[in-house]
């Protein structure tokens, strides 16, 4: 299954180091080393097996828009199904984005009219910690104003935290078609096991695709541990890969919990969260081992 | 504070700044962090309590000749007022364009060394100071094991440790064993077995990953500080600056005397953490085999454990 996604903004947003990081297990600080992209970079990247994206990461200097505009108008906007539109929050010239930005609009309003659209206000770690919800709120207001009409869903990133991994996580699962089947299973597992929590992540790329919580109202856990979660085991496996070692699975515990981290389906890993003190170690190992088979009876080509 | 963020968070130091560094009960030492263009002269007494010296040098920063003349400058001074300093040189920003390859590295290092002694000949009585040198980065590593180097001078009862460490390893038939603190990442100690850089950082990033694990699940959850600083990071952001420097005190919080992680890896190594004693964690490499045997594993690491506990009591509270 191909689906066709447009990486746009303006020139020097982060589009390649957002991609970059994702799909191509860069490190943050390795994209201070990319160069501009020229034109438009074709890449394929496999997603939980059979989904492929085809990812059209759009350069954004002012030359390429007029042949985006112009030239190349319905190659690029025809058939899409996701765009992704990238802000640079310290812009110097936010009237000529948005000039860009509403261009996009119009040329995908005409040759994709189904296409979702994810808008993504970028750098925000340049921001004040104390500031970047006002701002934030801010320029969601003007993007809406520029929308079009069309529906949008906005969100503040950084590649030097976990928001990369939220938004991203939540643009890809919108491709996933029996996802909410895959919920349903993954809640009676949370149940049986007597687990806090269960956290399904893309094998490659570590991005959250489904989770279930039980009980969460008295826990009060913070509300983008998944996403930090990616980020910790995404970073922890690059390491691995220095020493050629791959990650295979882990096990953290304190006096208040244990967690558990493991290879699962073929496409995924799992995280299972037990804090009741009951349960044994080796109890949980086994039904995850049980849900495995399960998991990839049910869900072997998704 | 992670390397990114000293880009755009550091001012220059202007005054020397004291630390104490007590995380641990094993290695405690107090850090003076002086300012670059600091006038030695009128500081003198500053080296008396000294016992050692770690000088920071920007490998980025050609020609070293004014740096390196004012290095050979503070240990003439240094060695005068304590004969037994130990100095360290840290050839820092070993990173980027300039260094690409080992080798530039190391012809770095050797310029540094050659230039160093050529100033010491031109001082009396340098001739016996051992001086040391690092090729280090704040974005590797490399700082945080040359550091450690440098802490572990400083631990009184390193070779006991040591010889803990070696019996340790050789019962388990273990490849490695690292005690650490848990709060800095460096290591007090290892056994005898060489020390190979991969490694050693696997067993630092398993740290980390232990620590933000147990700072997102092994918190006091019904605790109403704990709600608190929720609320207030989605409210008006208020004092954001501080919230975060409450994280990272309460994520230390988190280790606890069960605190218990493993990893396995694809080729047959499994990393093992070990509460050892607050703030220290006992970190182990060691064949999947081996650790198939893990009550064993955990009943040696329990004598370990007694022997440091009984070593701390001894030396009694600093
Ligand atoms: N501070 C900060 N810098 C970022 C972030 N994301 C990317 N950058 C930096 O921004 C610069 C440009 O990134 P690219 O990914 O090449 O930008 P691009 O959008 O692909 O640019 P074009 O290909 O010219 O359209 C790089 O130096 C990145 O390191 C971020 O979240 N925060
Ligand atoms: N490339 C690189 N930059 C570094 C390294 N260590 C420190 N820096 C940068 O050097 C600058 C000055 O660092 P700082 O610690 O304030 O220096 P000080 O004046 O000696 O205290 C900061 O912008 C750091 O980000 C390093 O290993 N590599
Ligand atoms: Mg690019």
């Amino acid at each position: 299954m191909k689906k066709k996604v447009l990486l746009m903004g303006k020139a020097h947003s982060g589009k390649t180091s957002m991609r970059s990081i994702i799909f191509a297990n860069y490190l943050a600080r390795d994209t201070m080393r990319l160069s501009p992209t020229l034109d438009v970079e074709h890449h394929h990247v496999r997603f939980l097996g059979n989904l492929v994206l085809n990812l059209w990461d759009c350069g954004g200097q002012d030359a390429f828009y007029e042949s985006y505009f112009e030239r190349d108008r319905e190659t690029i906007f025809r058939s899409v199904e996701l765009l992704i539109y990238v802000f640079d929050i310290e812009s110097d010239n936010p009237e000529k984005d948005f000039d860009h930005f509403s261009g996009v609009l119009e040329a995908i309003e005409e040759n994709s009219p189904d296409a979702r659209i994810f808008v993504l206000v970028h750098k925000m770690d340049l921001v004040h910690e104390d500031e970047r919800d006002v701002i934030f709120e801010d320029r969601q207001r003007i993007i809406q104003a520029h929308s079009r009409g069309l529906s949008l869903q906005c969100f503040a990133t950084s590649i030097w935290d976990e928001t990369l991994y939220k938004a991203w996580s939540e643009i890809v699962t919108n491709l996933i078609p029996n996802i909410q089947l895959l919920k349903t299973h993954l809640d009676d597992f949370c149940r049986i096991s007597d687990a806090d929590e269960v956290v399904l992540f893309e094998r490659a790329t570590f991005l959250v695709i489904a989770h279930t919580s039980q009980n969460a109202a008295q826990h009060n856990f913070d509300a983008h541990r998944f996403e930090k979660i990616s980020n910790i085991v995404k970073q922890f496996k690059l390491s691995c890969g220095k020493t050629q070692a791959g990650f295979q699975g882990m096990e953290v515990k304190n006096s208040l919990f244990s967690a558990f981290i493991d290879a699962f389906t073929e496409n995924t890993y799992i995280m299972v969260i037990v804090s009741d003190p009951q349960i044994e170690t080796a109890a949980t190992l086994i039904n995850i081992k049980n849900a495995r088979e399960h998991f990839e009876k049910n869900f072997a080509r998704s | 504070m992670s390397p990114h963020e000293t880009l755009f968070r550091l001012e220059s130091t202007p005054t020397p700044q004291h630390l104490i560094v007590d995380t641990n009960r094993l290695s405690q030492f107090e850090l003076i962090d002086f300012p670059g263009d600091w006038d030695e002269a009128s500081n003198n007494p500053i080296f008396l309590g000294l016992s050692c010296f770690v000088f920071v040098l920007d490998a980025q920063d050609e020609p070293y000749d004014l740096v390196l003349s004012y290095l050979t400058n503070l240990i003439s001074k240094a060695t005068k007022v304590n004969p037994r300093i130990h100095v360290h040189v840290f050839i820092n920003k070993v990173d980027g364009e300039l260094f690409l390859s080992e080798e530039a590295k190391y012809d770095c290092r050797r310029d540094i060394v050659s230039l160093v002694q050529e100033e010491m000949e031109t001082f009396q009585g340098l001739d016996n100071v051992n001086v040391e040198y690092y090729l280090t980065s704040i974005y590797d590593h490399s700082v945080y094991e040359s550091f450690s180097k440098v802490v572990q001078k400083l631990v009184p009862a390193l070779n006991t440790i040591e010889s803990l460490l070696n019996v340790l390893v050789e019962r388990n038939g273990m490849e490695k064993a690292f005690l650490f603190d848990v709060a800095s990442k460096l290591y007090i100690s290892t056994d005898s077995n060489p020390v190979d850089a991969a490694g050693y950082e696997l067993c630092s990033d398993m740290i980390d990953v232990v620590l933000d694990v147990s700072g997102i699940y092994g918190g006091r959850h019904n605790s109403d500080s704990n709600r608190e600083i929720d609320d207030c990071s989605k409210g008006e952001g208020e004092g954001g600056e501080q919230d975060k420097s409450v994280t990272e005190e309460e994520k230390n919080g988190y280790y606890d005397s069960e605190s218990c992680a493993a990893i396995h890896l694809s080729n047959g190594i499994v990393l093992y953490l070990k509460e050892v004693e607050s703030m220290l964690a006992l970190v182990c490499l060691t064949r999947e085999e081996s650790f198939g045997r893990r009550g064993l594993v955990d009943y040696n690491i329990g004598v370990f454990k007694e022997a440091i506990k009984k070593m701390i009591e001894v030396a009694g509270p600093k």
